[in-house]
């Protein structure tokens, strides 16, 4: 059965809620009436398309894309996965952008306010097309922890940052990638407004001893899901599809 | 005990948070020369079909500030009612126009703008049209899982009259929260659509 149908309903209580008070941009920056429910009609069940002229060869190898004297400083990472959707199949032929600070914690943004120098051969932007099968791969430096101006003395875990768009307009996701062990996870007040234990594990990337390089890089595994298809035997729609 | 749905969980949301353009409008961050262009800045080719408009406006918050560290994101059809996607069944979209826009709100000013076209017309899920529309996304600090909605035209209050998803909103008067305000000035059309968080006026978002 073919999975061209809509898509299956996005489950609020698994993400954070808008207004997480101890986030406290969220105050002022959540929506307060309730939102309007809409079954999908095409403008949701489309999305764009990405040209194959659209990435650069060293677009998903963050250790070379901006380097300019040598590589970053830090430790080396291969961090890989799938795009998956609720049904299990890979996302083929998707873009997928990463964002992050670099070992130190900083990142090249003018108004970022954290004493840990800029790297000048680190400029912490990537993205990479999914393969047949939903694969995509990184290479980057870990990057560091850093403070942010929320309680006083509140400090973001180490986290990467991805973009997802998936094959339609209704799967796009943004959201953040931890790492397996970290203790800040568990206290950092972004993290943690993802209400269930089990739902916010699935942000923790797996350190991954197979797929480490040798006397290079250790790897970590990042599998994201987006909202699967119904099957469109069972759907009832006249607009065309 | 009966048996196991064998289906996965979305993978939950985390806020964009302040420093989306870098990875997202790297140029416009002042990371150059790593993306030869920011994806989604261009999205008028030279020979697209349809009227030019720009669309401009700032996302307010719940205090009336305008914030400055947003992206906003756009996706429409083309001026014939057809999506340039590989999930458009319908027909062949026009190839000079992307369907898809990202821009940033200005650091100074929090003023976004996006250079496009007037969509046409696509069907509803029972046939029926709906009027002309541009659907956002909006992603920020604070935001914590990104926010959906729709822009229509004022100057379609026809077509917007019989659209079968205004026709939903239960407070009808919210409905202007969607309607960006057309002026035409030197020849240029400028549809203005502001985006408000909270408040007596706040956009109506939707769950799609």
């Amino acid at each position: 059965m073919e999975e061209s149908g809509s898509f299956y309903q996005r489950d609020r209580a698994w993400h954070p809620p808008p207004l997480t008070p101890q986030y406290k941009t969220s105050l002022l920056r959540s929506p307060r009436m309730p939102l309007l429910s809409l079954e999908n009609t095409i403008s949701e069940m489309t999305g764009p398309l990405f040209g194959h002229g659209l990435i650069g060869e060293l677009d998903n190898d963050l250790l070379r894309n901006y380097a300019k004297t040598s590589e970053p400083i830090g430790p080396r990472i291969n961090l890989y996965g799938r795009v998956l959707d609720e049904n299990g199949r890979g996302v083929p032929n998707t873009l997928v952008e990463i964002w992050q600070a670099n070992a130190g914690g900083r990142y090249r943004h003018k108004k970022e306010g954290y004493t840990a120098p800029l790297d000048p051969n680190f400029g912490g932007c990537g993205r990479t097309i999914t393969d047949a099968e939903g694969r995509y791969w990184f290479r980057t430096v870990r990057p560091g922890p850093y403070p942010w101006p929320n309680r006083v003395n509140d400090w973001r875990p180490a986290h990467v940052h991805f973009s997802l768009f998936g094959s339609a307009f209704a799967q796009r996701l943004v959201t953040q990638m931890y790492f397996e062990g970290d203790p800040m996870i568990w206290q950092c007040p972004i993290a943690t407004g993802v209400p269930d234990r089990v739902a916010l594990e699935q942000l923790v990337a797996a350190l991954d001893r197979n797929n480490s390089t040798h006397m290079d890089s250790l790897a970590y595994k990042f599998d994201i899901v987006l909202r699967g298809r119904r099957s469109t035997p069972f759907e009832n729609r006249k607009e065309g599809n | 005990m009966v048996q196991r749905l064998d289906q996965l969980r979305e993978t939950p949301s985390q806020t964009a948070g302040p420093y989306i353009h870098i990875g997202a409008t790297p140029n416009h961050a002042g990371i150059a020369g790593v993306y030869r262009q920011d994806f989604g800045k261009t999205m008028v080719g030279r020979a697209a079909k349809g009227e030019r408009i720009a669309v401009v406006g700032h996302v307010f918050d719940g205090l009336g500030e305008p914030l400055k560290d947003a992206l906003i994101e756009i996706w429409q059809a083309d001026a014939a009612g057809l999506y340039n996607s590989p999930q458009e069944r319908r027909g062949k979209a026009d190839p000079n126009f992307a369907g898809f826009g990202r821009q940033p709100t200005d650091d100074e000013t929090g003023e976004y703008r996006f250079e496009t076209i007037k969509p046409g017309q696509v069907p509803f899920v029972d046939g029926t049209l709906m009027a002309p529309h541009i659907t956002f996304w909006i992603v920020a600090r604070g935001i914590n899982v990104g926010l959906h909605t729709r822009m229509y035209f004022s100057d379609e209050a026809a077509a917007n009259a019989k659209c079968p998803v205004l026709a939903r909103l239960e407070q009808r008067a919210r409905a202007k929260s969607l309607i960006a305000q057309r002026s035409d000035k030197g020849g240029k059309v400028v549809y203005r659509f502001d985006i408000r968080l909270q408040g007596e006026d706040e956009t109506v978002f939707f769950d799609i």
